[in-house]
């Protein structure tokens, strides 16, 4: 605890910050370029785990865990939720599509870091009363924490009670839908599509194979092109739908290729079975 | 080491985090770059209550952890119902008050 | 007795309500009507001024208020009225007179259709000129004064089918507001240095006030004087008005209108005397005029048009003596008082001669007409000898006091003026005389009008000679009653000071003059046009007498200064307009329609560009905060 006093730091901290520091930031870095939602968003974990790590270096024993509960645990899982609505495999294409926005953002990015670490290294930040005599004031960091935020903090403690309870009904009011009519029977269903004389069995299934769980992978046309109607239309909208019609065909190619070397039949009745078939 | 180094990474993974904003557009992308800043943030609060040997910034940082939660909350829930409207999540398609 | 005020101007205010309002089923009786009212407010008229004669002088004065007009903090107006010995002056000329003429009317009127809606104009008129010098504040006054502008145009105007008449009627009109503007700036000046423009407030404290503030107001009421008055400079409407009825004529330079500008002078006496420089701008326009109305009149051969500059003439010496101070108030007045008897007279002749003569004017093809008209003939003949000032008649006892005032103005000035008046004198007698001769006497040399009509001169009908003997009467006599024995300046002295002017010759010696100048001027038409025969087309005659002939170039000037000067000025200030007002508009408008065209390309719909630009903002805000503490 001593140590923290100090106007540097122990050599296990420093070894402990630039290799943990060089993760975060790594970290960082793979979230704004990864092409998937799901891996930017564990890559962002990561980064806060480091975080949270850091804290507990500095001596907010507290504040480290909650951000391992919190961010890592609650918040992290609730953006994991939501990339899996909006569709796991979808990759975002990093090309840029605003002319110049790319220029723009490494420019200003580039000049506001460059000032930021001008304005920190201009400032007088070489004190560092350390944390020891704070935590140990009330018997501990959490303690101490306590007693400012139930004395001192106590309104602005309420007033972010106010403001959860407040975001939680507006998330509930805004992905909420209400239905406002009957929900219709599958006869009702079966007579309209009836009425409208399209589709009067059941939509096709979609195409069967065996290394794939199917669902995503359209079935094929006598002709061999895929038929969207087979996919349901959850992973259509999400463009998750599997193409399989060339695999099909290059896989069938194979088959009759091996089939006719096996049989020992010549190239050229080959070929002219070939053209006979076209 | 000196602990400012704590404050040039939490600089330097703000700026990493703004930038995340401006070039990616996928909103969910976009809502964890502004995650990243408000951490970075957090972690530049925890090294000044280190410095001023008081637990003020520590606080601070806590309260920062309740409203991003709010934020993240309702953020999420926007962007589902956008989603589920405009089968899109990418912020550009958002156009609709433009002319 | 006070309540008989309103009366007066009530009476012919409800004939032009009630004849303008009436409708056709008025046409028989409303020259009766309209008649009837100005006469009754003549009855009234003379009942007040026996009421007042009853009073010792210093009592004189009677008030009425009727109601507050305009009650705004400290801008009081009233509707209230004051009725003193000079405004009794006015009341009885103007109702009298004006009576005469509407008994005229009746009988030159005859055979117009809308003889009933003229007769309301009169009573306007009457109307409009009794609320101006019955008014108690300038304001009201102002109202009166605009009142007789309108009705002076509906009138010049009647005949609104001749476009000379309903031009003639603008171009008055016009000119009237050039000096209506001088008044209603007096008037603001006189609200901005007294806080008041009551008459009585405001002459009172005159005395007090700095003279350069005085000599502003009583330049702009002297303008506001000539535009009403047909001064120089804003003299040219008079001639083109004998476009009206001729009855109308009468009215405007007898008995209203023309007078005005006369009684605002004398009204604001006490401004004038304490500022000695307006004053003396005030006998200057006077002197200038009277030459100029008198040289135009030797040289115009319409007969109306030759009485507008005598009128003009005669209006410049009581202009010229109201300038002069308390010297000259009273003889102003008694001079003003006397010409309206005999240029009426003078004017109803001059119509009823028309009437004779198939509305001919001009007096080249009259002659001889004394046999055919001769009641015509003699009333005009002693309004005539009134006007030239011949001994004993009217006009011999107002213009001798003025002649002999302006002598007595002293100095340099006091022989221009004089002089300058004996001129007038002479140049009136001459020109009369040329009108008198070339009407009555010679031989006949009428001719068809432009219908082929041969002209057949005979005497008036009753209605309309009666007005003119009536008339002949005061002229002959009026200068009698008020002259011997000042009683007309004893009248007038509790309202306008009254000193006696010492001329430095003898009075005796300038009434002889100003016979003498009068038997010359006489003697020397009666050469010119009662020994020669006079010739039906007029000679081109000398530069001056072709100058003369178009009103020694007034319209000319007004034009090339004031309508080519205008009208290039109009077109540089548009050109000004165009090129660097819009210019500028048009060039800040186009510069801002353009950056806005870039800008708005930085608006284009992307949620991320508003990011860049909000994190490029805050980058800046860092900077400044370093360059701030590094400064």
């Amino acid at each position: 605890m001593s140590a923290l006093a100090a106007y540097t730091t122990s050599t296990g901290e420093a070894f402990q910050f630039w290799v943990l520091g060089t993760v975060a930031v790594i970290g960082a870095l793979c979230t704004i370029l990864m092409k998937k939602a799901v891996h930017s968003a564990l890559c962002l974990a990561g980064t806060m785990i480091v975080l949270a790590v850091f804290y507990l270096a500095n001596g907010a024993y507290f504040l480290g865990i909650v951000q391992i509960v919190v961010y890592t645990g609650a918040i992290m899982m609730l953006f994991l939720f939501v990339v899996m609505l909006v569709g796991v495999t979808a990759a975002d294409s990093l090309k840029e599509t605003i002319k110049g926005q790319r220029w723009w953002a490494a420019a200003c990015g580039l000049g506001f870091g460059v000032l930021l670490f001008a304005g920190i290294g201009n400032a007088a930040l070489t004190e560092f009363a350390g944390l020891g005599a704070a935590n140990a004031a009330h018997g501990g960091n959490v303690e101490g924490l306590a007693a400012l935020i139930f004395t001192k903090y106590v309104f602005a403690f309420e007033i972010t009670g106010a403001l959860l309870i407040t975001a939680s009904v507006g998330a509930m009011l805004l992905t909420h839908r209400e239905r406002t009519e009957r929900a219709r029977t599958q006869r009702e269903l079966a007579e309209q599509r009836v009425r409208e004389g399209k589709h009067l069995p059941p939509l096709p299934a979609p195409g069967v194979y065996a290394r794939h769980n199917a669902v995503d992978v359209p079935g094929l046309l006598p002709d061999g092109t895929p038929s969207e109607l087979t996919v349901i239309s959850t992973l259509r909208q999400r463009g998750q739908v599997r193409d399989v019609s060339g695999e099909a065909l290059a896989d069938l190619k194979a088959l009759e290729q091996r089939s006719s070397e096996r049989l020992g039949r010549d190239r050229d009745e080959a070929r002219d079975g070939e053209e006979a078939s076209r | 080491m000196n602990p400012v180094n704590y404050l040039y990474l939490a600089a330097l993974l703000f700026t990493i985090g703004a930038v995340g904003v401006l070039i990616r557009r996928n909103a969910i992308v976009v809502f964890m770059c502004v995650e990243l800043m408000l951490n970075a943030c957090n972690l530049a609060f925890v090294t000044f209550s280190r410095m001023h040997g008081n637990l003020d910034g520590q606080i601070v940082a806590f309260f920062t952890m309740v409203v991003a939660a709010a934020e993240v909350v309702v953020g999420l829930a926007i962007i589902v119902s956008v989603f589920r409207s405009r089968h899109s999540a990418s912020v550009d398609d958002a156009g609709l008050m433009k002319l | 007795m006070d309540n008989l005020i309103a009366l007066l101007i009530a009476a012919p205010l409800l004939g032009a309500a009630v004849l303008l309002c009436g409708g056709r089923r008025l046409d028989k009786i409303g020259h009766w009507l309209g008649t009837l009212l100005a006469a009754s407010s003549f009855v009234i008229g003379l009942v007040l001024f026996a009421d007042m004669l009853g009073r010792s002088a210093d009592d004189r004065a009677m008030y009425q208020h009727l109601f507050s007009w305009i009650p705004v903090g400290g801008f009081q107006a009233d509707i209230a009225f004051q009725l003193d010995q000079l405004s009794m002056t006015f009341v009885l000329l103007i109702t009298g007179v004006g009576t005469l003429i509407h008994v005229y009317s009746i009988g030159y009127m005859e055979h117009d259709e809308r003889r009933r809606r003229f007769f309301g104009y009169l009573n306007l008129f009457v109307a409009a000129m009794l609320l101006l010098v019955l008014a108690d504040n300038y304001l009201l006054l102002y109202f009166g004064w605009e009142g007789v502008g309108l009705a002076s145009y509906l009138l010049i105007g009647f005949w609104q089918h001749k476009p000379s008449a309903a031009t003639a009627a603008k171009k008055a009109f016009l000119v009237n507001r050039v000096g209506d503007i001088g008044l209603s700036i007096a008037i603001m000046l006189m609200f901005t240095t007294f806080g008041t423009f009551a008459f009585g407030p405001v002459l009172e404290s005159a005395g007090e006030t700095s003279e350069g503030k005085l000599t502003a107001i009583g330049l702009m009421l002297l303008l506001a004087a000539c535009g009403k008055s047909a001064q120089v400079p804003l003299q040219s409407w008079l001639g083109d008005a004998m476009e009206g009825p001729t009855p109308v004529s009468a009215l405007i330079h007898a008995a209203t209108m023309v007078t005005a500008g006369v009684y605002l002078i004398v009204r604001s006496a006490d401004i004038f005397n304490a500022a000695p420089d307006a004053q003396l701008v005030v006998t200057v326009v006077g002197a200038v005029t009277l030459l100029f109305g008198a040289i135009v009149g030797c040289a115009k051969d319409d007969i109306k048009k030759a009485l507008a500059g005598s009128t003009m003439s005669q209006i410049g010496y009581m202009i010229l003596a109201a300038g002069l101070g308390p010297i000259g108030y009273a003889f102003a007045i008694m001079h003003l008082v006397t010409h309206g008897f005999f240029k009426a007279g003078l004017f109803l002749g001059a119509g009823s001669v028309m009437h004779g003569m198939n509305d001919e004017v001009d007096m080249r093809k009259y002659g001889g007409l004394r046999k055919y008209m001769p009641v015509t003939f003699v009333t005009f003949g002693l309004g005539y000898l009134a006007i030239i000032g011949f001994p004993g008649l009217s006009g011999f006892f107002s213009k001798d006091k003025i002649i002999e005032a302006a002598f007595a103005k002293g100095g340099t000035e006091g022989w221009i003026l004089g002089a300058v008046t004996l001129l007038g004198a002479a140049i009136t007698a001459y020109y009369m005389t040329r009108v008198m001769l070339m009407t009555f006497f010679g031989e006949k040399r009428w001719q068809p009008d432009a219908e082929g009509r041969e002209p057949h001169p005979h005497e008036s009908p009753k209605s309309m000679t009666i007005p003119m003997v009536l008339l002949a009467f005061g002229s002959v006599f009026a200068g009698g009653v008020f002259g011997i024995g000042d009683r007309f300046v004893t009248w007038l002295e509790p309202v306008t000071a009254f000193e006696h002017g010492h001329p430095p010759i003898s009075a005796g010696a300038i009434t002889s003059a100003t016979v003498a100048v009068m038997v010359i001027g006489v003697g020397i038409a009666y050469l010119q046009y009662g020994r020669r025969p006079v010739p039906v087309v007029a000679p081109r005659g000398s530069l001056l007498t072709r100058a003369a002939r178009r009103d020694l170039l007034q319209d000319d000037f007004n034009h090339a200064v004031f309508v080519t000067g205008g009208t290039h000025l109009t077109r540089s200030l548009v050109y000004v307009d165009h090129s660097l007002v819009d210019g500028v508009v048009n060039g800040t408008a186009a510069g801002v329609g353009g950056l806005s065209g870039r800008l708005r390309k930085l608006q284009n719909g992307y949620v991320r560009s508003y990011a860049v630009s909000m994190f490029g903002g805050t980058a800046v805000l860092i900077a400044a905060t370093l360059l701030m503490r590094a400064v």
